[in-house]
């Protein structure tokens, strides 16, 4: 291929991936609220275009007409900022997930995984920004929350990966997923699958992990002082978030486009949108903890059976190999 | 962490389950004989009005949105307007339980929405039916004791012959 070529084919997969990406989480608040309408016996949006669709199209209007709000005992600059972070760093993060190995933005990356982690360690600045710049306590809390939260949930999502890093020798994604195909790296790795979803839930602040937003303590948390499209960019993150480590989910643990019959792209997003779903049951289900036996949960038995996991691989693998 | 797998997997069998939620306008509910929805005023089975204005359902009513005035004619007691404020009528039923004579009832139909506040002010000629509600048979005049013309004290159902308190006979 010619440096033209590679150029041209490049930005298309950048346009088509933002695309799709804006498009699938944009649609996913729609798909979220049916999907709870479903388990909860209940009907859910559908008034508007088939099955409520268009719903999507009404509320993004709506955020994008709101006022544009900056509260006058905020600090501006970093007040505009938080969201934008939100946004950018779970966007970058997409940006290394391979889909198949032709359909993926910087997908052939020997970091591949490092990059992911950090962009979702960046995205902690997003939470706690906000909540600093709103200058009102419910936010700081919620801010402070997230801080502690998203740090040490991130340690054990990190150490989580190491099992399959170690089993697949690699840091590129596209090597991980290709080390799958004969069999999924759940097997092996499942302590490490669980906990890397658990992180993820916690990483993403989604429910029953909300801490940070805790509607009935905290108001909305971080978000308090947050009004339209600002408000718009920190929801569109967080449902970026969900299908990233979704996606992530699958390419490090369910064997990524690997599949009988249907064509990789399908089986992709048949794995990945199952995760999805999978996140939309656990906010329908599960009642959010208290906040200290949410960090007891993390660092007392999470953390444990990480380092248990990585130590259970390793001698596997020694063994395997001094045979 | 049992009981999270337990609730996750009670949860996902809502799938299989039907909608609570009834999609109104398009799908109308069920709703029981003795909902308690707009009010009206019955009549007997002779065509006449049940009301006899004695004011109890006034009385009992606790946001006081009922009002009427007595009115007489040869016997008969009856109202010479009956007003409900449906804007601040609550439903409880009250006066329907109050009414000596079956004559407030409660209907199942609720939908009485107005652009206009005025407009759920009732009158008596909004609310009167022209049939006998609930209670088919009931007439308050065939079994009480008061005279109106055609029916004279002591004639009617089940009463005795008034005691001729002139007479010394048995």
């Amino acid at each position: 291929m010619s440096a033209e070529g590679a150029i041209v084919a490049g930005s298309l997969n950048i346009v088509l991936g933002l695309a799709v990406l804006m498009a699938a989480a944009a649609l996913l608040t729609w798909i979220e609220r049916r999907l709870l309408g479903v388990w909860q016996d209940r009907p859910g949006p559908n008034r508007a275009g088939p099955f409520g669709v268009l719903q999507v199209v009404a509320d993004g209007i709506k955020l994008l007409f709101k006022q544009d709000w900056i509260p006058p005992f905020a600090d501006p600059v970093v007040f505009v900022l938080a969201p934008a972070i939100a946004m950018v760093t779970v966007m970058l993060a997409v940006a290394v997930v391979p889909a198949t190995p032709a359909i993926g933005i910087i997908a052939d990356l020997n970091i591949g995984l490092l990059f992911f982690l950090a962009m979702s360690g960046l995205g902690v600045y997003s939470v706690v920004l906000a909540g600093w710049a709103s200058n009102n306590k419910f936010s700081l809390l919620g801010g402070m929350r997230a801080a502690a939260q998203m740090v040490s949930y991130e340690v054990f999502m990190g150490l989580s990966v190491v099992g399959v890093v170690m089993l697949a020798g690699s840091f590129n994604l596209l090597e991980i997923v290709r080390g799958q195909q004969h069999m999924w790296y759940v097997v092996p790795q499942f302590l490490g699958f669980v906990v890397f979803f658990i992180g993820g839930i916690a990483e993403t602040h989604r429910l029953p992990f909300d801490l940070p937003e805790g509607e009935n303590e905290l108001g909305a948390g971080f978000h308090t002082e947050y009004s339209g499209m600002k408000f718009g960019m920190f929801f569109l993150g967080e449902y970026i978030g969900i299908i990233v480590v979704s996606a992530m989910t699958t390419v490090l643990f369910l064997g990524g486009w690997y599949g009988p019959v249907l064509p990789p792209v399908l089986w992709f997003g048949i794995k990945t949108g199952f995760l999805v779903a999978f996140f939309i049951l656990l906010r329908a289900a599960l009642p959010r903890p208290r906040y200290d036996q949410f960090m007891s949960f993390g660092w007392k038995l999470m953390l444990p059976l990480t380092l248990l996991n990585i130590l259970a691989t390793g001698a596997v693998m020694l063994a395997a190999t001094s045979i | 962490m049992l009981s999270v797998l337990v609730t996750l997997w009670g949860t996902f069998l809502h799938l299989f389950q039907r909608n609570v939620t009834v999609a109104y306008p398009e799908e109308m509910p069920y709703l029981a004989p003795r909902y308690r929805g707009r009010i009206v005023l019955t009549r007997d089975p002779d065509g006449e009005e049940r009301c006899v204005s004695c004011y109890l359902c006034a009385v009992a009513c606790p946001v006081d949105c009922i009002s009427l005035q007595k009115a007489e004619i040869e016997g008969r007691w009856y109202p010479e307007f009956f007003r409900i404020n449906f804007s601040r009528c609550i439903f409880c039923g009250f006066c329907e339980e109050a009414c000596p004579t079956y004559a407030i009832q409660l209907t199942p139909d609720f939908e009485m929405s107005e652009y206009d506040r005025r407009n759920l002010v009732y009158e008596k000629e909004d609310l009167l039916i022209s049939g006998t509600g609930k209670y088919p048979d009931y007439n308050f005049y065939r079994v009480s004791g008061a005279a109106i013309p055609g029916k004279d004290k002591g004639e009617a159902e089940r009463e005795r012959k008034p005691i001729d308190t002139r007479s010394l006979l048995p």
